[in-house]
């Protein structure tokens, strides 16, 4: 493992009297694709939303290549280079694909509030490369032909796709995915992972949240198992196919002695 | 096309007055106009963040009462033995203000409510108005109450070799409601088409997947907040220079449903909602006073605002434009260089 990008140390999510999280760390390297797996109820999405500042943990504490990230709202952890995909609400439903995604490059976008205001030239050269920029992303996740759809409109695989372009047009050094290829087909998400690879090899690294077992298999260097709001097994995938508590977590004591 | 029926609409709308005569039609199309750039403050908020203002009359009472202070003065005690005296500005001065203080007003109250949002920034724009009412109604030494404030100077433009220029005809009142309404159209229609606008679209749509992308929340709302309410108070100004007396009735409720009307029926999201929908509710009382008594009136306000929302039920603008909507052309296809290397690569 290279040098550590995210780090989360101890941290436990309460809500009430329930523990979604207790006592879970982790990292991950720079340019790693790790995923995070486990049964439904584990604990992986509030992870996710403690790491993308949408939830504050009980205690314990996050770090991105060494800024502590609690008690930063998602708008400066996205700030920070870190941008991540939903389970569900992946798009601004009313929106062309190509207007989410100049929406999505607002942080790219470096003109004064008062320069777009008066039209200065300035503010038409930055809009033009948003749209250049739009233009490309569009093009990158293979939506080309759904530019000018209203996203909502789009299947559940396609969204997923405008999900994570919108993610990458904030051009983070790191991506959080939630269950990208749920509602994708097989083509598909053999497509998705093609994509997830090219976003990888340009240097950001990669957090994935996902129930599809060949799909995080295929994709991933490492893999974190949660259960019960712990981690119960890390490693490799070979070394997590062959894991007992992994087993056992996934289909029962029964089958893990036989 | 759009730029040409936008420019066919200000000729069509500046040539009023050449073959309109009729004093009673003039006022009432000064005093929609007013109303209108209002609407399109209200629209702001409404339409483009999807936050509801239902005091937004306030800012407007708050810019008229501004502006006719500074430019009638005041002599107020206050505590503590203090006194302000305020010798009389230009009105001009007044309308700047005006923008200024309701704008402030503005930041107060996005900066308190926009924590929570919906159903309690409803509520507290509802009381931030009834509060400004009370205070108008009651601070009898700076705003004489309910007697009101009369002989409010109309305003005065500097023209440049021509002098100074006071704008007490109806005429002249027009053309002055008509410019500000044109600047503050092309002033939305910049904002919401830049990347602050689709900032507010966002949020509108999907606050979870804004935020995740990196807009501000409470700083967006709140710039929106201050445009939208110094604009409301720009219009107060206006109000106040032409009407020429004012009085805490200003601040009442129906006003600001009237221009939430105007906005619901033209089309809220659309730019050109709230000047269809307020020439229409501005004008229907000119149209139905030979005919019903004014209570009569409100009843058909209701009937035309339920039949209009029945058959074009997103509001008269974006109902239209959708019927006549022409398919878009498609995005011009460019390879992203760094891509299509290593693509090739790959497939090598």
């Amino acid at each position: 493992m290279t040098e550590a990008a995210l780090t989360v140390e101890k941290v436990a999510v309460h809500f009430g009297g329930l523990v979604a999280l207790s006592d879970m760390n982790f990292s991950v390297g720079e340019g790693e694709i790790v995923s995070l797996i486990g049964p439904n109820g584990a604990g992986k999405t509030t992870a996710f939303n403690v790491v993308t500042g949408f939830l504050q943990p009980t205690r314990g504490a996050v770090s991105y290549r060494g800024t502590a990230l609690n008690g930063l709202k998602p708008h400066q952890i996205a700030g920070l280079g870190l941008a991540r995909t939903f389970q569900r609400t992946s798009v601004f439903p009313n929106d062309t694909v190509y207007d989410n995604l100049l929406i999505g490059l607002h942080r790219q976008s470096r003109v004064s509030f008062l320069d777009s205001i008066l039209g200065l030239p300035r503010a038409r050269s930055s809009e033009r490369r948003l749209r250049e920029r739009a233009g490309e992303l569009v093009e990158w996740v293979g939506l080309e032909r759904r530019g000018h759809d209203l996203a909502g409109s789009l299947s559940y695989g396609e969204q997923r796709l405008v999900g994570v372009a919108l993610a990458l047009a904030a051009e983070p050094s790191m991506l959080l995915l939630d269950e990208p290829v749920s509602g994708m087909n097989a083509s598909e998400t053999h497509t998705f992972v093609q994509l997830v690879r090219n976003i990888r090899d340009r240097g950001v690294t990669i957090l994935l949240v996902e129930h599809d077992m060949p799909m995080v298999m295929s994709v991933s260097d490492r893999i974190v198992v949660l259960n019960y709001g712990r981690i119960i097994a890390e490693g490799t995938p070979d070394a997590i196919r062959n894991d007992p508590a992994v087993i056992e977590a996934y289909l029962g004591q029964g089958a893990a002695r036989a | 096309m759009k730029a040409a029926v936008g420019i066919l609409a200000v000729v069509a709308l500046a040539s009023v007055p050449l073959w309109l005569r009729d004093p009673y039609l003039m006022n009432a199309l000064i005093t929609t106009g007013i109303f209108i750039i209002g609407a399109m403050s209200l629209n702001l908020l409404l339409g483009f963040t999807g936050q509801l203002s239902l005091g937004h009359i306030a800012f407007f009472g708050i810019g008229a009462y501004v502006s006719a202070l500074t430019s009638l003065g005041f002599d107020v005690g206050l505590p503590f033995g203090l006194r302000i005296v305020h010798i009389p500005w230009p009105p001009i001065a007044g309308f700047v203000l005006a923008i200024v203080v309701a704008g402030f007003c503005g930041y107060l109250v996005g900066l308190l409510s926009f924590r929570v949002r919906g159903a309690y920034f409803v509520i507290v724009t509802i009381s931030f108005a009834e509060v400004v009412r009370l205070v108008a109604l009651n601070w009898v030494e700076l705003t004489q109450g309910p007697l009101a404030l009369t002989n409010i100077p109309s305003i005065t433009v500097g023209l440049p070799g021509l002098g100074d220029l006071t704008l007490r005809t109806k005429l002249q009142n027009y053309y002055l409601v008509l410019t500000v309404a044109v600047v503050t159209y092309l002033l939305i229609s910049r904002l919401v088409h830049s990347h602050f606008g689709r900032s507010m679209r966002g949020l509108m749509e999907n606050e979870t997947l804004a935020v995740s992308v990196g807009i501000d929340v409470t700083r967006t709302l709140t710039l929106a907040a201050v445009i939208s309410a110094g604009i409301a108070g720009a219009a107060g100004s206006l109000y106040a220079h032409y009407i020429r007396i004012i009085d805490p009735e200003v601040f009442a409720f129906i006003n600001t449903v009237t221009m939430v009307i105007m906005v619901i029926t033209g089309g809220k999201g659309s730019l050109a909602g709230p000047v269809v929908g307020g020439l229409i509710f501005g004008l229907l009382p000119v149209f139905l006073r030979p005919i019903m008594a004014p209570e009569a009136q409100w009843i058909a306000y209701g009937g035309v605002l339920i039949v209009i929302l029945f058959i074009l039920p997103r509001g008269i603008v974006p109902s239209l434009a959708l019927r006549f909507a022409k398919p878009p052309k498609p995005i011009e296809a460019r390879a992203p260089a760094a891509f299509t290397e290593r693509d090739a690569k790959e497939h090598a």
